[in-house]
């Protein structure tokens, strides 16, 4: 049922394999081989598109009871009376939703440092129950740090869809990569 | 919750504090986050983090929680006293989230907001805009967590159910 879309370009052409993970708890890069994408991996540019990622009802209530329990995430009939006319998933829970099929898709095998934050979100368009969504990952800039220069600061634009095409979240984030030469060292170094 | 007439810049509003104890973080983790720093004690002392550290993904999402269920414990308390509750509308978005400082297992943030902009909007007569500056501070008074968030509310006199 993973649906596997062969993807992208990385640094000097080289095709790289990227396994989109359709579930949670599925091994992801049981195919991939451990090559660890750095900084070097991420030149401005479309980086690759990912998924389909399902949503079920069940997911949206459940994030919603946790941490966003308002009417419009949990209950059909009071959903439909709200702007969003239906009931939706929390775009907090989509943001997270985006963050593990980027996990799935690349961070997880990158020497990433954490992100210090987010530069602007925006929820277009409701996450509906059943949606199978989509996701497009560009680089919109990769700059080594001023006060880290052993690490990379590369920002992206990841834009989610539903199967219709309709967008339904933007966000632009940088994360922090470690730069090749210092990866392999830390290798060395064990 | 208040209408957009109720709403004035500068005003703030605490929502809460909440414990990101270790199992709770590696269970938003593994779900959405499974890095290793946000997995495994171990991964997180050899990490920038210092530590086993929440994902930020977690500390927004209960940021959110909070403030919701504030709301909505001020809500009842309107209702009880016979006036008008507003419903909150759903939000285009946000800017500026920053991940300060690492929030660690253990650790306690208490969060707040405060109003930073408000106006009107033509397009949608019956709601306004505000933006509130939500931020989350630890329990040596450091801050964490930052975002600008930006929501509808309803207008008091100028709403028709749509």
């Amino acid at each position: 049922m993973a649906a596997v879309r062969p993807q992208g370009t990385s640094h000097a052409g080289r095709q790289v394999e990227i396994a989109a993970n359709n579930g949670h708890n599925q091994a992801s890069f049981a195919a991939i081989p451990t090559m660890t994408l750095t900084f070097e991996d991420f030149p401005p540019g479309h980086f690759g598109s990912f998924g389909p990622r399902h949503v079920t009802r069940e997911e949206i209530l459940a994030f919603a009871a946790e941490f966003d329990p308002q009417p419009m995430h949990l209950d059909e009939v009071a959903a439909s009376k709200t702007m969003l006319r239906g009931l939706s998933g929390s775009g907090w829970h989509l943001c997270s939703i985006m963050m593990r099929m980027m996990f799935d898709a690349f961070i997880g095998r990158t020497a990433s440092l954490g992100s210090p934050g987010v530069n602007e979100v925006r929820w277009l368009s409701p996450l509906r129950p059943g949606d199978d969504l989509t996701l497009d990952v560009e680089v919109v800039e990769a700059r080594v740090s001023r006060s880290r220069p052993e690490t990379g600061i590369v920002t992206m634009k990841a834009l989610v869809r539903n199967a219709a095409g309709q967008d339904l979240c933007e966000m632009v984030s940088p994360i922090l990569v470690s730069r090749r030469d210092a990866t392999a060292a830390a290798e060395l170094a064990g | 919750m208040r209408f957009f007439e109720d709403i004035a810049i500068g005003q703030r509003r605490e929502v809460g504090s909440f414990t990101f104890t270790a199992d709770l973080i590696k269970a938003f983790a593994a779900q959405f986050d499974p890095q290793p720093f946000h997995l495994d004690e171990e991964a997180g002392r050899k990490s920038l983090f210092g530590g086993l550290a929440a994902s930020g993904w977690h500390v927004a999402s209960v940021c959110m929680k909070l403030m919701v269920t504030d709301g909505q414990r001020l809500a009842k308390q309107q209702a009880a006293r016979g006036e008008a509750v507003a419903a909150w509308g759903p939000s285009p978005g946000f800017r500026d989230l920053r991940w300060i400082k690492p929030v660690l297992a253990g650790d306690t943030i208490s969060f707040s907001s405060e109003i930073e902009t408000t106006r009107t909007s033509s397009r949608r007569p019956e709601w306004g805009i505000v933006q509130a500056r939500n931020t989350g501070i630890n329990q040596r008074g450091e801050l964490v967590f930052s975002f600008l968030a930006t929501g509808f509310l309803p207008r008091r006199n100028n709403n028709p159910a749509p």
